[in-house]
């Protein structure tokens, strides 16, 4: 029903041949499919995994086809359930670990910041951590203040640690490819809302590698860099801004760390100016990452700093009341009126109309 | 019953064990060791028990007070000792140092210095274990060891739920000692049926009650070939031990009135090193010792000759390739 703007498309060349439409939850699904049957090392457990609804459509069938061992539910236990994930993957196999929302990777840390992260590191490179673990983060229709959290920026602060966002279906499939194959632990970050959203996808497997952003889509005025579901509310912005004749140009990390500064710092050199989008709080944030380090590549090589700014969560707990969670994210309007503010200068300011209907209007629970 | 070669392995085993550490607390004062160490003296029975029977491919995972199972399990003494001075040459080129001690070639997965930490990494381990026999039809047993406190981490519950739901090829073994840090168990558990508990999960349990090496031993051989054989995993086995140094530290700490020396004269009268010392004979136990002592020099002097890692090595393996 909703779609992300043709570019990426375009951008894929490479991968043109064979491709279709799909949502980025079936993007998911063909991915582990696709791995499965490549890798017999590969396996996905977590709570609700082989129930009738298995994880929104991400991991339904799959039992059917790979068996109980490869595909199999487990206690709640997320704390052990981590570190069985980690044994597992230290003794060669591939475990994807599934958590249907962030908030309980809270309960997991102690294994991933004193496990996962340092294993390889702390014992010397003699085992590694395959492990992705898959992460939901739910917004709309009430899902409140322990159902909505992006709590990445606590995963990138970890030396050891990769995580990745991908905000399409093509980036959802490549980038779970590369997580699985990756031989170490990947954090991998799946927002609700781009679960029903359209992109164009090739059959066959591919890798869309990490520390690669993408440039969805190009622009001189100001540069938006944009996380996860952020992105495409960053691409109405975009349309937006082009009524009032300003051209931004939208980057997508795709993966928090490693980050790719190179396409940021390109893209800012011609914009001269930086705007960053998070989907999350900014304190000590992605957002504080990407322009900390912008500043200093300019102090490095004696380039204007640009002009920055950044926006985020409301730092506030995000609450469940549908007139207050519209104030606490950002969405296209203000990410316009940013941006105009940047592009016009200080005290010019214009905010567009509503948006038609969007993905976040649409979403409808219980679950 | 037991035989000279055994006795005298385990012997061997526990006293080599001993005089490391005890070296160890001997020159702590110079400083090559420049990290804590969790010194395992009086724990070497329940270590050499656990891991004599166990094969060079089955795996143990380890706590912060790990010397004497690493040892056990055949961990290579060069690496640990230069692992323990900081250079190049340890098991983990000195980025683990003491309470991480790892060798992955012998079976040992990297200790922890987070209580409990393991005990779900090990099962995740068996779990690998479990299916990997599905493909070899030979069964690897993999063994949690920890220390009473573990038992108190959420964990450890969920861990040995999730064995026994999956029916893992794991021991869960508890080190006994009564004392986490300077707590005692009685301010810590509500009762001490620990095996009853962990008996509701449908896990076989054994208690030990002594570190009667010869006891430990014949448990876990029955347990790993039960596990191997009949695919009976998971099992439960405490055993009682005592420490008879400082928490941390080289240090006897009896002075320190926290704890009962009564139980401290009791466990050193059943030491298992001196009971299987009086089963050998004079000539086998000298004979063994000469043995040790030009193992452990050895130790000493590659740990003493080898480098230090070169700064390069700070960004080394920090991701995989």
């Amino acid at each position: 029903m909703f779609m992300q703007a043709d570019p990426l498309q375009k951008n894929n060349a490479a991968d043109q041949e064979g491709v279709r439409l799909i949502r980025y939850v079936d993007a998911l699904r063909e991915a582990f499919e696709q791995e499965m049957e490549r890798d017999p090392s590969v396996f996905l457990f977590g709570l609700d995994v082989d129930d009738h609804k298995g994880i929104q459509g991400s991991t339904v069938g799959l039992q059917d086809k790979f068996g109980k061992d490869r595909v199999f539910c487990t206690p709640l236990s997320e704390d052990a359930m981590t570190g069985v994930a980690i044994g597992a993957a230290m003794a060669g196999l591939r475990p994807i670990h599934v958590h249907i929302r962030m908030d309980f990777m809270l309960l997991c840390m102690n294994q991933l910041v004193n496990m996962a992260a340092k294993s390889h590191y702390m014992y010397n490179g003699q085992v590694k951590v395959p492990l992705v673990v898959r992460t939901m983060i739910g917004r709309s229709w009430g899902q409140g203040g322990q159902h909505s959290q992006a709590l990445h920026s606590l995963f990138m602060h970890i030396p050891g640690l990769k995580v990745v966002a991908p905000s399409n279906a093509n980036d959802a499939k490549g980038c779970m490819i590369a997580a699985i194959r990756d031989n170490n632990p990947v954090i991998f970050i799946e927002h609700r809302l781009l679960y029903a959203v359209d992109g164009y996808v090739p059959y066959k497997s591919f890798e869309v590698p990490f520390g690669k952003a993408r440039v969805l889509q190009e622009g001189d005025h100001v540069t938006i860099v944009a996380v996860s579901h952020m992105v495409m509310e960053a691409l109405r912005a975009k349309k937006h801004l082009e009524n009032v004749g300003i051209q931004a140009e939208i980057i997508d990390p795709i993966s928090l760390w490693p980050l790719d500064m190179d396409t940021i710092m390109q893209s800012v050199r011609k914009t001269g100016r930086l705007l960053v989008v998070d989907n999350a709080w900014l304190t000590c944030g992605a957002s504080s990452e990407i322009i900390t380090q912008v500043y200093e590549v300019c102090r490095k090589t004696g380039e204007n700093v640009p002009d920055m700014a950044r926006m985020g969560f409301a730092f506030t707990t995000c609450p469940t009341t549908k007139p207050l969670e519209n104030v606490f994210y950002p969405n296209s309007r203000t990410i316009s009126a940013q941006a105009y503010e940047m592009v016009k200068g200080k005290g010019n300011r214009w905010e567009p109309a509503v948006d038609a209907k969007t993905e976040i209007d649409a979403f409808k629970g219980p679950f | 019953m037991y035989t000279k070669e055994l006795v005298a392995r385990l012997y061997k085993k526990m006293s080599l064990i001993r005089r490391f550490e005890l070296r160890l607390a001997e020159i702590y004062h110079t400083d090559a060791v420049k990290s804590p160490v969790h010194l395992s003296v009086g724990q070497e029975a329940t270590a050499v028990g656990l891991c004599d029977p166990l094969e060079k491919t089955d795996i143990i995972s380890n706590t912060y007070r790990c010397h004497a199972t690493y040892i056990a399990k055949g961990g290579d003494l060069n690496e640990m000792m230069a692992e323990l001075y900081g250079k190049s040459t340890g098991c983990a080129g000195g980025k683990a140092g003491s309470m991480h001690l790892v060798d992955m070639k012998n079976g040992i997965m990297g200790a922890s210095a987070v209580v409990g930490t393991t005990i779900p990494v090990s099962t995740g381990y068996a779990l690998a274990m479990q299916m990997e026999a599905e493909t070899t039809g030979r069964q690897r047993v993999t063994v949690a060891v920890f220390g009473d406190g573990a038992t108190e981490e959420g964990c450890f519950y969920e861990s040995i739920n999730f064995a026994a739901l999956r029916h893992l090829p794991i021991i869960y073994f508890c080190e006994n000692n009564r004392l986490a840090i300077h707590t005692p168990l009685e301010k810590r558990w509500a009762t001490e049926k620990l095996c009853e508990r962990v008996g509701t999960f449908g896990i076989e349990t054994h208690k030990l009650e002594t570190d009667d090496v010869f006891a430990v031993r014949d448990t876990v051989a029955k347990a790993a070939a039960n596990i191997r054989d009949q695919r009976s995993g998971p099992i439960f086995i405490e055993c009682s031990t005592y420490r008879w140094l400082e928490h941390v530290g080289p240090r006897d700490d009896h002075e320190d009135d926290y704890r009962d020396l009564d139980e401290y004269r009791r466990w050193k009268d059943n030491d298992q090193i001196t009971r299987l010392a009086a089963m050998l004979g004079k000539d086998v136990v000298n004979r063994l010792e000469d043995e040790i002592t030009v193992e452990i020099k050895a130790a000493e002097e590659f740990a003493e000759a080898s480098p230090y890692p070169a700064d390069e090595e700070l960004y080394k393996n920090v991701y995989a390739s």
